[in-house]
């Protein structure tokens, strides 16, 4: 049983936005010192290195170039790859290494220099290379679009209009307003979003998420070391993943994704549901997702998310905050680290002391993230105290 | 510049493209399940059986949802913006990728009735797409 058994001992975030003149390798370098500084950990305590995949610099074993690049020493190393989702599969692996003794003290880095090491126009057509390359490609689909057919078919089930998908980048732009290194920080009206240019309607600009350069990252111990560490423990509670798909064509439903039966795994392990839950971090790909994540994860009824940005719920001074740094759609987005930085924002939100952006409770928070078109998914389940 | 064709086809892919390029939307149906599937490939995706019978599609279709796609995801698409993306049901069950294209294709709504059509993307090579049904 993983309940209670790994906890979160440091996270750090590289520079984000431009950072030109950085490889990927030395963002999630940047990124891993300032977690292992975080935890009050040097190189010779971390023996396990868990990466995502960068494609910029496409090492053959990325893991091992950025070990190498560091000077780590390690006994337990792998690339993990889910697209988006990957941060909660190598995290959950982290935590069943520490847990096992395969290995002490794990780094879960992510990162990647989509911004200057890309390109807008290439990190668009690699959206592209998502989609089927015979029966999908060829018909000009790429992940907006893919995204809008989910938007589309939702607002068409619900009634949900373009307003209620503007109030999500709005409500998290003021959330990146806060953070100090989040890479938008100018606010955002709904006026604005609605005026923003259309990628795949009904998707316009703002309610896609960020080309950004960055790198987060995170160290998994063993809870029996809490006391060696420069903060508070965060403990893992819960894990729950599912997969059913991987091109949008194929999926079973273009509504109800894997993400409920990720989610209720992971309440099932931590023994906990969405009422004991504080503050909640959700894939924002696009403004759709987090919506339709909000639901699958029990914080609303199917087709009733909307309210949660309507009357404030979602906002960092609400009952329910949502993507307090600003998610992927303000903060920062790179591959699978905008989903890794879920992690990082609901570590330091349950520790406390987050100034202007602190939520008033904090004891528990739920982080779900997913990769390729609602294809992956993951749900980890945190809290200040074992369960 | 040219639009995408499929390369480097596998033999169902193959196939399928044939079929196209002869004015045929064929899918597989499983002789062991019955299972009717798309995209093509080598077994059946509900019980794994490897024989199977291809089937000529009606070419019938509704609309589950689509995109209006404004912002071209590479250059081959910039001369063809607006254009929709949508996901068709088949008459016989599966769903496919396609643009819905000919008159009216911006007005589209879900729900629709669609029927099959072919665009050629030049030397033969012929991809399935769909147009609105009139009235």
């Amino acid at each position: 049983m993983l309940r209670n058994r790994a906890i979160i001992a440091g996270v750090g975030e590289s520079r984000i936005g431009k950072v030109p003149g950085v490889s990927a390798l030395e963002l999630c370098a940047e990124a891993a010192r300032r977690a292992m500084a975080d935890a009050g950990l040097g190189l010779r305590d971390i023996d396990g290195l868990l990466t995502a995949y960068s494609m910029t610099t496409p090492y053959p074993v990325f893991y091992g170039a950025l070990a190498e690049f560091m000077g780590l020493e390690l006994r337990y190393g792998a690339e993990i790859t889910a697209g988006g989702g990957s941060s909660g599969v190598m995290i959950r692996d982290a935590a069943l290494a520490v847990v096992s003794g395969r290995a002490e003290a794990v780094l879960v880095v992510s990162g990647d220099n989509r911004a200057t090491g890309m390109g807008r126009d290439n990190a668009v057509a690699a959206l592209a290379a998502w989609g089927h390359p015979y029966y999908e490609y060829p018909y000009g689909g790429f992940i907006p679009a893919y995204y809008a057919l989910v938007a589309r078919r939702y607002m068409h089930e619900f009634g949900a209009a373009a307003e209620d998908l503007a109030r999500v980048a709005v409500t998290q732009r003021a959330s990146a307003c806060r953070h100090p290194n989040a890479q938008m920080r100018t606010p955002l009206t709904i006026e604005a979003v609605l005026a923003s240019k259309p990628i795949a309607e009904p998707l316009r600009l703002y309610d896609c998420c960020l080309i950004s350069d960055a790198a987060g990252a995170l160290v998994v111990t063993r809870a029996e070391r809490a006391a060696d560490l420069a903060h508070k423990p965060v403990y893992l509670l819960g894990a729950g993943e599912a997969f059913t798909h991987e091109h949008i064509l194929a999926a079973p439903s273009l509504l109800d994704s894997g993400a409920r039966r990720a989610a209720e795994a992971a309440y099932a392990m931590a023994g906990l549901g969405p009422r004991d839950i504080d503050v909640a971090m959700l894939y924002d790909c696009f403004t759709i997702t987090p919506m339709l994540l909000a639901e699958d994860c029990g914080f609303a009824a199917r087709g009733e998310a909307a309210a949660l940005w309507q009357d404030g719920r979602a906002s960092i001074e609400g009952r329910f905050p949502i993507n307090t740094h600003g998610g992927m759609l303000s903060h920062a987005h790179a591959g699978a680290t905008g989903g890794l930085f879920e992690s990082v924002e609901a570590v330091r939100q349950l520790r406390g002391g987050e100034g202007a952006r602190q939520v008033k409770r904090h004891e528990t928070a739920l982080v779900h993230v997913e990769g390729g078109i609602l294809s992956n998914h993951a749900t980890l389940i945190y809290g200040t105290q074992p369960v | 510049m040219a639009l995408p064709f499929p390369e480097s086809l596998t033999a169902e892919a193959a196939h399928f493209f044939a079929a196209a390029a002869q004015g045929r939307l064929e899918l597989q149906r499983c002789a062991d399940c019955g299972k009717i599937w798309f995209y093509p490939r080598p077994a059946c995706v509900a019980c794994g059986s490897t024989d199977y019978a291809w089937i000529r599609a009606s070419g019938r279709g509704t609309v589950h949802s689509f995109s209006v796609v404004r912002r071209a995801p590479t250059p081959e698409f910039r001369d063809r913006v607006p254009y929709v993306v949508a996901l068709v049901d088949l008459a016989e069950g599966p769903r496919m990728m396609t643009n819905v294209v000919g008159e009216g294709a911006l007005e589209v709504s879900i729900g629709d009735a669609l029927e099959l059509t072919f665009e050629d993307r030049g030397a033969g090579r012929t991809l399935p797409q769909f147009r609105r049904i009139a009235g």
